[in-house]
């Protein structure tokens, strides 16, 4: 089975975030950037796949800028077999437009299916899966939290509002990864130093047209300060009077 | 990474390095804090070393990542020094576990002994799935190690060993020691496997530093060992001299690690810390501190870079090693008591881990060579004049 996982660079997530200048992008100076949570999910359960398997080839794919070649490594380095930049000069926050970049991709390349983390945690938009498995029309499963594979057919679990919905699917398909689905792997110091030899493409994106753009950021308003109302059991009373003032009893 | 580390680089040392270097010093550092250092208190405590980890640190491949073959990662001496940073920024009983294995014990083997060791034992090594041990230092003879009183006698196809060493690490739970002893009065290396007949390894209890370290005393009576069990490449003191020279090339990085460990904690508890309705931050004094612990660990980045790229050209020399490990440990242990002075009464507990690496730090500034024994090697390199002995 050939496998693409589809990764992003993000903002690790203790970042404080700064906005830039122009009043709609963040302040890259200083970012330290690390592989988005849940696409390690997609990547290990990639490995995994082909591992149960013995057979098939892992191909990592980003649409970004240069700078995303860090983490393309990275996912050599724990195994991937091939890496590929489709390459922008911005960060990318419209997934319509990374979906058509991804699928203009995917198109070319042997694909039986397409893993992804369920969102990127820098922009939160939750729609790149569903976008892209529309443009390739493969099936699609969102928010897998467990997947196994019989007999060339999946079955996917996951979590819905109150239940676990159990889902079966053929390939092609784009599967969408939930925390929980597995636990990823180290790189190992053979795989980073295998990772150097192993084939690394590098290509401009083809991006369709914008669906959105981002006009304006801020940051949320700053908390007020907190309130110290006293020591030890003595302050109780002061403490449920404060409470019931700001009605939180 | 589940803790909060900065590691400083002040210079952006970090552009020196490659992009494998670089990966392989994160991936390091990541498994520190996601595997070591939420276990590391309680281990210390309990004065054990978390053995369940010993296989998943030969899975990540950590264990004589320098070397080549034999299932090693084969990596460059800058790399396999980052990765002792990162080991002792968790703590340096773990830099010691790896360096006791690779350094002191695969190292060895690697270089001095026959095909057939190479084979029953690198491999093993390199997975975590058996452990070293190398002794040589006795109760009586530490500095000096050429006065040691281990001695192996010949009988037939067999060697017949006899004596003791003291403060050896991993003694009580490696698989293999390698023990140096004089045959017809010239040092020699000899493998001796556990629990052959008159061997035995026994914890030295109640240190107050390196407490998740095994330290144990060796036992050797009339121990019987076949002739193969020789290292036959090396004979003299140049034999495990050679070896430390290794080991303290990883001892320079990695106190390093353990001097950054001590300033993440340190700057980030000024800020926080709040005295005068101040930020104690605010305050001079403690800002000469900080200020004075970064400088010294920049210095000893770029120290240690170079002594890598040195020995990655074949030019170091023991002595550049000594120059390197002397001063990354004296400046790492200064670090330690700056920053556990900046934690006022909160550093003497280990809800903080300053003065765990304080007190792991004395005991890396004396072994491998005291800090005054490395002054004295400069020393002669300097002027001729050897003052040692
Ligand atoms: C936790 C720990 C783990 C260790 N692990 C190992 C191990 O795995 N294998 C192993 O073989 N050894 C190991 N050692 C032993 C270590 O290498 C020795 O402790 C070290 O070499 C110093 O020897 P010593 O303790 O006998 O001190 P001594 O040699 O007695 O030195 C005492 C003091 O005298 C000074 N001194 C000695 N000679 C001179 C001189 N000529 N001129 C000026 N000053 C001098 C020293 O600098 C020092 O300040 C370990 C030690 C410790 C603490
Ligand atoms: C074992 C132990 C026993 C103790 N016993 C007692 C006891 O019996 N009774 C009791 O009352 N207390 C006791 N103490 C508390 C002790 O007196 C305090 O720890 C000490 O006063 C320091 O305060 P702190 O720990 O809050 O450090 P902090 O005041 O937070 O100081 C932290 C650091 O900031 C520096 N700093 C603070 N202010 C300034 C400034 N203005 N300018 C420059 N630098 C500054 C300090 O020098 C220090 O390096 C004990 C402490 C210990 C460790």
């Amino acid at each position: 089975m050939d496998i693409v996982v589809c990764i992003k660079r993000v903002p690790a997530t203790d970042t404080a975030i700064k906005i830039a200048a122009d009043g709609k992008s963040i302040e890259t100076a200083g970012v330290t950037f690390e592989l988005n949570a849940y696409d390690e999910f997609a990547l290990e359960q990639a490995l995994r796949i082909k591992e149960q398997l013995n057979a098939g080839s892992v191909t990592v794919v980003t649409v970004g800028p240069k700078d995303c070649k860090k983490q393309l490594d990275d996912a050599l380095a724990r195994g991937a077999d091939k890496a590929v930049l489709l390459s922008t000069t911005d960060w990318m926050y419209d997934g319509m437009q990374v979906a058509s970049a991804l699928a203009a991709w995917i198109k070319t390349v042997p694909c039986h299916l397409v893993l992804c983390g369920r969102q990127a945690v820098d922009s939160d938009n939750n729609q790149l899966p569903a976008n892209l498995a529309g443009r390739l029309g493969f099936a699609c499963v969102t928010e897998v939290g467990k997947l196994t594979l019989a007999d060339g057919a999946f079955t996917a679990e996951r979590d819905i509002e109150g239940a676990r919905e159990v889902v079966a699917c053929k390939t092609p398909a784009v599967i969408s990864c939930q925390k929980g689905l597995n636990e990823p792997r180290y790189a190992n110091l053979k795989g980073i130093m295998a990772a150097k030899k192993k084939p690394f493409v590098e290509q401009p994106a083809q991006l369709g047209a914008r669906g959105m753009e981002i006009v304006a950021l801020s940051l949320p308003a700053p908390r007020a300060a907190g309130k110290i109302v006293g020591n030890g059991a003595g302050a109780v009373p002061a403490l449920i009077a404060a409470l019931r003032e700001t009605k939180a009893l | 990474m589940s803790d909060l580390y900065k590691a400083l680089d002040f210079l952006n040392v970090d552009e020196l390095y490659t992009d494998e270097e670089r990966m392989i010093r994160d991936t390091v550092r990541g498994w520190v804090s996601d595997k070591f250092l939420p276990v590391i208190e309680e281990h210390n405590r309990a004065g054990t070393f978390p053995m369940h980890l010993v296989p998943e640190l030969g899975e990540l491949g950590v264990y004589g990542a320098s070397l080549t073959g034999y299932g090693c990662a084969g990596l460059s001496p800058i790399a396999s020094g980052l990765i002792c940073q990162e080991l002792e920024r968790g703590d340096s009983g773990l830099r010691s576990f790896v360096s006791v294995q690779g350094s002191l014990c695969m190292y060895p083997i690697w270089a001095y002994g026959t095909e057939e060791q190479k084979q029953r034992y690198l491999p093993k090594m390199a997975a975590g799935q058996l452990i070293g041990c190398f002794g040589l230092t006795e109760a009586d003879f530490g500095s000096n190690p050429g006065g040691m009183l281990t001695k192996a006698v010949r009988d037939g196809d067999h060697f017949v060993l006899n004596g003791s060493k003291y403060w050896i690490t991993n003694g009580s739970c490696a698989d293999v020691a390698i023990v140096w002893g004089k045959l017809d009065g010239v040092v020699r290396g000899f493998l001796v496997d556990k629990g052959t007949k008159g061997f035995q390894g026994k914890g030295i209890k109640n240190k107050f530093s390196l407490r998740a370290s095994d330290t144990s005393e060796l036992v050797l009576e009339d121990v019987r060992i076949h002739k193969s069990q020789m290292l036959p490449g090396v004979e003299g003191l140049k034999g495990p001299l050679s070896c430390l020279t290794q080991a303290r090339y990883g001892i320079a990085f990695g106190a390093v690690g353990a001097a950054q460990a001590a300033f993440d904690e340190a700057c980030r508890y000024s800020q926080m810390r709040i005295m005068f309705d101040k930020p104690i931050a605010r305050f001079q004094l403690v800002q000469n501190k900080l200020v004075w612990m970064a400088n010294e660990i920049t210095k000893a980045q770029l120290m240690c870079w170079k002594l890598g790229k040195m020995k990655e050209a074949g030019a170091m020399q023991h002595f550049h090693v000594s120059l390197a490990k002397r001063n990354s440990c004296w400046m790492a242990l200064e670090c330690c008591r700056l920053g556990r002075d900046i934690l006022g009464a909160n550093g003497i507990t280990d809800e903080y881990q300053m003065m765990r690496h304080m007190c792991n730090l004395e005991s890396v500034i004396t072994y491998e060579g005291t800090h005054d024994i490395h002054t004295l090697i400069i020393g002669r390199q300097l002027t001729g004049c050897d003052a040692i002995m």
